[in-house]
């Protein structure tokens, strides 16, 4: 999926092992706005299924999961 | 789209990792509950980790600290607790605040937990402390035991801030039974 609207806010969690980069992704989707989008970049591998099921409770839209090398990349709107 | 009003379950997304289209974000907040007993470093582990991970889940978060449990409430810089020479005995014996808990096994008169801490940090794993902190800024309530706080004369300045007041057993068991999961650790 494309995403056209500019990121707000990025998450570096590269580096971090669970639970931090979703831990860190909710502190920092408080300080952001309905509609708006926050970037997180992760390498733990664990965090692709993480960001999925996170998304699915909290309601919170992963436009974007993807990965580059050993970098995972996900793409959030705020509900 | 209308929810069901039965008890839910365990969302089966985080289980399996899937969407499921029947909740449609229209379900009940799910609640936690944890009662800390052990100020055990492991189980301080396990506790701030399953604290702040489902506060990040936006699922309402509450732990209760009672006996050993109550010393990861203690604030840093208090060093001794306690009034009469027993209760003092207990926190020289045992040193309260999050950043000394001990290992339940291998502890090693410290260099187990020092060992520990030093593969945390190489893998990027956040100390007690630090998921203790970030637990509070996602909303988790820490509520500490009346009782164990009587029994070590322990006072509420002693505490961490942020801290609410301490309850009884009673109080612990309602939140326990509202909750959606209740586990003691």
């Amino acid at each position: 999926m494309t995403v056209t609207t500019p990121i707000a806010k990025t998450v570096d969690a590269r580096g971090l092992s669970c639970p931090l980069p979703i831990v860190k992704t909710a502190l920092a989707i408080k300080e952001i706005g309905s509609g708006d989008l926050l970037e997180v970049l992760a390498t733990d591998p664990g965090s692709t299924k993480d960001f999925t099921a996170w998304s699915t409770t909290t309601g919170h839209q992963l436009v974007e999961s993807s990965v580059d090398g050993k970098v995972f990349r996900y793409v959030v709107r705020k509900k | 789209m209308t929810a069901t009003l039965t008890r839910p379950k365990l969302p089966t997304a985080l289980v399996e990792g899937l969407d499921d289209p029947a909740t449609d974000g229209a379900v009940k907040t799910k609640e936690l509950m944890i009662v800390a007993e052990s100020g055990d470093l492991e189980r301080t582990w396990a506790t701030t980790i399953l604290a702040s991970t489902a506060a990040a889940g936006e699922m309402k978060v509450s732990i209760f600290f009672t006996f050993w449990g109550l010393f990861t409430l203690v604030r840093p810089e208090v060093r001794v607790t306690g009034t009469n020479w027993m209760q003092k005995m207990l926190a020289m014996m045992n040193r309260p605040g999050i950043d000394h808990a001990k290992l339940s096994k291998l502890n090693f008169a410290g260099m187990g937990p020092w060992m520990m801490k030093k593969l945390a940090k190489q893998y990027g794993v956040a100390e007690p402390r630090e998921l203790l902190e970030m637990a509070q800024a996602l909303g988790v309530r820490l509520i500490p035991c009346q009782m164990s706080m009587d029994m070590m004369g322990i006072t509420a300045d002693q505490l961490i801030d942020g801290v609410e007041p301490a309850v009884g057993a009673a109080a612990a068991l309602e939140l326990m039974t509202n909750a959606d999961a209740s586990l003691f650790i």
